[in-house]
């Protein structure tokens, strides 16, 4: 191959990765006009606001037209396929809804500030998941998680004035940076073991060569605490409560659905691509997913699981503030989720997919109302949630669809999330007889447990304070619209999941190999 | 009968309080200047006149039942069938396709309860005029338990069967909560967690279930030959299905509730206001039984019979524990009458586990019959208590004497329910606890002599409670009228609001006592075939 056609091929990978970049291309075109547009109408603070619905408008329409397609981009860096298209859409519309709540914000709009970084750096961050989404190699991965991270650093300290603001933002740089050295050094040493950082590649060492154990076992291990660190599972978790409860409401919600999808996805697709043996060319793929290597990763997924669920179930019990609650049941939803990976099957990953639509939903439009709430009274504590449903009647039996959704209660989405995960559990059986029912058992325990602190906040806001007859609040008609617009897909999908279904199953294809 | 609008009665009378909720929501509140609720009245009469609607489609329900249909696993044998699909996903890998059915329909199990449903739910709703604030949601809720309690009694399909189950916990958590007494708080919790927990594990058995016969059907689940011989609880694998028996029933025993699950009770029935108390014990604690009759015993009949004893064991436990610790009552510093009927309730439902695991026709016809008439004796019991309680705001046994005199017409009406739960002969009471004793004799006969300590103590509690209230000496402090200003209570005995709740059980108690034919004509072939089939194993 000589030097010319070599270029020639360097051009045409090049432009047909352009093409099959356009999404991520439209997020950057948006980032760089909201900078220009703030710089530009320097009195209106909502401007960059719009520019970000509008080129998620526009992204969406892109990841829309080809959600179909399975190529891969730059040099086998960038899958594009069926999965990641699942992942950018969710995050998409949650950067969406995130960017339509934070309008109402009044923490947010406190004062005179500025709020152009805040809405541009909400697009950068949806470009660092979108990067996290698709990678399959293993800098690609770092690079996505150190994008959508340093936006979020910034993002949770945005309320400057307020200590716990700035606490939060602090502590998270330290705990993200610490995690991020734990997972270079792991993929630095996986590139000694095997001389790749492709995931296809480093499964084809897998394959062929009898790696050394320990130094897999820990290399592996150290790249899992970054995904870990992501999505806040156990015992990587120490971030979360302080974070979710110092950050701004919105950027809470967004950290716990987004960026933990992002996780999920990358994940996910670690395992597949590094770990699942590629099925021979033309058979039909195994719907249980055959590991290579001599490591039982299954049982390490489920010990990280059950500790997640369990400890963010139990501590979720004694917290006073409604934040802080909701980031311990959101480590517990992790723990829920990491059940669906662990069995490592095709109806593992789309119960996860199933989930996580229901989690966006239910976990969103929860913090969506606690920052209605904070506007109203100025407080996310439990005890000044009381009677607070009599109030704002409206929000308040929307907060008890979204909790009794988030505890799993039939005809809300919730539970369709968590019959498919259980399903996925129970269906799995491996080798040797290998099943995970005990797995299954500690989830139901799990979610009778996290029926108390639910049920609390709802007993707050409604069966204390039904005697004394304080004034109802008045909201405004277009957050109650908002507050609708999250409510209906919670119940519709709930009784009528097959839309949700269908989508998770028809986005299990991720590509692997070259 | 006819189907009205395209939906058959059995979806009508399940989705009737649904439309009334909604209804209830939309009138506003309307407050006047003094910020009193002037819609008060008006949320009154649309759930008095939902459910009597319901009420009526029940009658008809009734008067069109043909005697003499299997069902259990018979499709055909089921009344008032309604099958739509409810919603369908197609070729999952692992899953085949996932089907979720709108099934209904009954049979001589579910009829009864059907009956008995509509009949508190509407006798409830006069008591509910005690309730003061709040009026708008109690009712919306009130409905929205009502729509959950009907929608179990008729699922067919375990999946529907599953979201009713569920549905109706928040609503009682909400009623007890909201409008119940000093400690509802802690009730309404307990209630919630208890049951929570018991269905979780449930759950997982619809999962394992489902995927061995890949329907959620639960006529399939009772046909061996539809199982997938590999699946966890096909036949053969005998152990898994005693676990998954053993979930289940832990579960339903749980909502009967049986010893030593039944701690939730006593504090859900302090603390609950009268009405939603006579809906607990009416109708909600037979959907334990029912649950293990329509779903344990054709499930899993060789694990039934692997259990019978532990199943009669239990049953005994529930009626002696329970009949002690209403006696207790009587003992212990603080006398709560309603606590004492609470306790009653724990053993007469003991009464009808132990008739179900008698395994035959007179025993389990006993059962079902003994579910209906604890649902109308004690309703009228918690009803007594609560006129009282609204008068006198006290509810100590001690607190009270001689109220014969000073209240005649209910101290007449209070006789009926009295010696009813006794099981006194011309009483409903008297004859299910006959079939039962009958039947449980025959399978398990030192059991059942040891059980009929529980008639005599019950006899005791229940004569001690009446005469320390309504005999001897009526204290100082009641000896003016209850209301001296005659606004809200003119005399000082019943009221008719309160009569018209109570005279239609009396009169059902009496007239089941007299001529119990009509019931048993309705359960019979049901239950005839019920035993046959778990006799010869179901085929497992």
């Amino acid at each position: 191959m000589g030097p010319i056609s070599h270029s020639i091929n360097f051009l045409e990978e090049l432009q047909k990765s352009v093409g099959l970049f356009a999404p991520e291309t439209a997020l950057t075109v948006t980032f760089l006009l909201a900078i220009v547009a703030d710089l530009i109408f320097r009195r209106s603070r909502n401007v960059t606001g719009f520019i970000a619905l509008l080129g998620f408008i526009a992204t969406g329409a892109l990841l829309m037209s080809n959600s179909s397609t399975s190529a891969f981009a730059f040099n086998s860096t960038y899958a594009i396929d069926p999965f990641a298209n699942f992942f950018k859409l969710l995050i998409l519309i949650t950067s969406y809804l995130i960017v339509v709540i934070s309008f109402f914000s009044a923490e947010l709009y406190h004062g005179n500030r500025k709020l152009g970084e805040y809405y541009t750096l909400i697009i950068g961050m949806t470009f660092g998941m979108f990067i996290l989404c698709s990678s399959t190699n293993l800098i690609m991965i770092y690079i996505g998680i150190e994008a959508m991270s340093l936006c979020s650093y910034v993002l949770s300290g945005y309320t400057k004035e307020i200590r716990r603001s700035s606490e939060a933002s602090l502590k998270y740089v330290i705990y993200g940076a610490v995690s991020s050295g734990i997972m270079i050094y792991g993929i630095s040493l996986i590139y000694g073991l095997t001389g790749h950082l492709g995931l296809a590649e480093i499964n084809h060492s897998l394959n062929v060569a009898n790696l050394d154990h320990i130094t897999l076992l820990v290399s592996g291990m150290m790249i899992i605490a970054g995904f870990a660190y992501k999505i806040s599972a156990v015992p990587f978790h120490f971030w979360t409560p302080d974070v979710y409860e110092g950050a701004p409401v919105t950027i809470t919600a967004f950290l716990s659905v987004a960026s933990k999808a992002a996780g999920f996805a990358a994940l996910i697709r670690f395992f597949k691509v590094v770990f699942a043996a590629v099925p021979a060319q033309g058979s039909i793929p195994d719907a249980t997913w055959n590991m290579l290597g001599s490591i039982d990763w299954r049982i390490v997924i489920a010990i990280l699981s059950v500790l997640t669920m369990t400890l963010g179930n139990l501590v979720a019990l004694k917290q006073t503030n409604v934040k802080r609650l909701l980031a311990y049941s959101s480590i517990a939803h992790a723990g829920y989720m990491l059940m669906g990976v662990t069995v490592m099957s095709e109806i593992g990953v789309q119960s996860v997919l199933v989930y996580l639509v229901a989690y966006m939903f239910m976990n969103l439009g929860a913090f969506y109302v606690v920052m209605q709430y904070a506007n109203l009274i100025g407080s996310e504590e439990l005890e000044d949630y009381t009677g607070i449903g009599y109030r704002a009647p409206v929000l308040g039996i929307c907060m008890v669809i979204f909790l009794v959704s988030l505890l799993g209660f039939p005809s809300t989405v919730g539970f369709i999330g968590k019959l498919y995960i259980f399903s996925a559990v129970l269906s799995f059986a491996g080798k040797n007889g290998q099943n995970f029912y005990w797995l299954a058992i500690m989830g139901v325990i799990n979610s009778a447990i996290s029926a108390y602190f639910y049920i609390k906040i709802v007993r707050n806001m409604f069966v204390r304070g039904a005697e004394f007859d304080k004034e109802k609040f008045k909201l405004s008609p277009e957050s109650l619209v908002v507050a609708l617009i999250i409510v209906i897909p919670t119940l519709y999908f709930g009784l009528f999941p097959g839309a949700v279904i269908r989508w998770a199953e028809t986005s299990l294809k991720i590509l692997v190999g070259n | 009968m006819q189907n009205f609008l395209g939906l058959g009665p059995l979806t009508w009378i399940t989705f009737l309080p649904l439309l009334g909720m909604i209804i209830i929501f939309l009138i506003p509140s309307g407050k006047d200047e003094k910020g009193k609720e002037t819609s008060k009245q008006l949320f009154r009469w649309v759930t008095i006149g939902f459910t009597f609607l319901q009420l009526i489609i029940a009658i008809g329900i009734y008067l069109n039942y043909t005697a003499g249909m299997t069902g259990i696993n018979v499709e055909g044998g089921f009344q008032f069938r309604e099958h739509y699909n409810w919603f369908t996903v197609t070729g999952l890998p692992m899953f085949g396709n996932v089907k979720v059915d709108y099934f209904v329909g009954i049979d001589g199990i579910s009829a009864p309860m059907i009956l008995l449903t509509a009949i508190v739910c509407f006798v409830a709703s006069f008591a509910s005029f005690s309730i003061k604030k709040q009026i708008k949601g109690y009712f919306a809720m009130y409905l929205l338990l009502d729509l959950g309690m009907m929608g179990v009694f008729i699922s067919l399909d375990f999946f529907l069967f599953y979201v009713f189950w569920e549905l109706m916990l928040l609503p009682m958590y909400f009623l007890i909560g909201i409008w119940g007494g000093p400690r509802k708080e802690y009730a309404a919790i307990k209630f919630f967690i208890y049951t929570l927990v018991g269905s979780v594990f449930m759950l997982l058995v619809i999962i394992g279930l489902y995927f061995g016969v890949h329907s959620f059907n639960m006529l399939d689940m009772m046909d061996p030959l539809k199982y997938d011989p590999t699946s966890i609880f096909a036949p053969g694998h005998g152990w898994w299905r005693n676990v998954a028996f053993f979930a289940l029933f832990v579960g339903f025993a749980i909502k009967v509730p049986s010893v030593p699950f039944h701690t939730w009770l006593p504090d859900a029935h302090v603390e609950a206001p009268t009405p939603i108390s006579v809906i607990l014990a009416g109708v909600l604690l037979k959907m334990g039984t029912y649950g293990m009759l329509r779903i344990n015993w054709p499930m899993f009949p060789d694990s039934v019979k692997y259990f019978q004893c532990f199943i009669a064991w239990v049953g005994t436990v529930s009626i002696l524990y329970g009949a002690l610790c209403a006696l207790g009552q009587f003992k212990v510093g603080k006398r709560d009458f309603k606590k004492l009927i609470a306790y009653s309730s724990v053993s007469h439902m003991g009464y009808v586990v132990l008739g179900m695991s008698s395994m035959n026709s007179s025993g389990m016809s006993g059962a079902i019959f003994q579910m209906f008439n604890h649902g109308t004796i004690t309703s009228m019991l918690f009803i007594i208590v609560g006129v009282i309680y609204d008068r006198a705001h006290t509810r100590g046994l001690d607190d009270f004497g001689g109220l014969a005199n000073k209240m005649p017409i209910y101290t007449g009406i209070m006789a009926i329910a009295f010696f009813a739960a006794i099981g006194l002969p011309g009483m409903s009471g008297f004859v299910s606890e006959m079939m039962i004793f009958l039947g449980a004799f025959m399978a398990y006969p030192i059991l059942t002599v040891i059980s009929g300590l529980g008639i005599i103590l019950g006899a005791a509690y229940m004569l001690w409670a009446l005469q320390k209230v309504f005999f001897g000496k009526l204290p100082d402090r009641w000896s003016g009228p209850w209301d001296p200003t005659h606004k809200i209570y003119k005399t000082d005995d019943i009221n008719a609001v309160e009569l018209a709740a109570l005279i239609p059980l009396a009169i059902l108690i009496i007239g089941l006592g007299i001529y119990p034919a009509p019931m048993f004509n309705m359960m019979n072939a049901t239950v005839n075939h019920l035993v046959e089939f778990v006799r010869i194993g179901g085929g497992f």
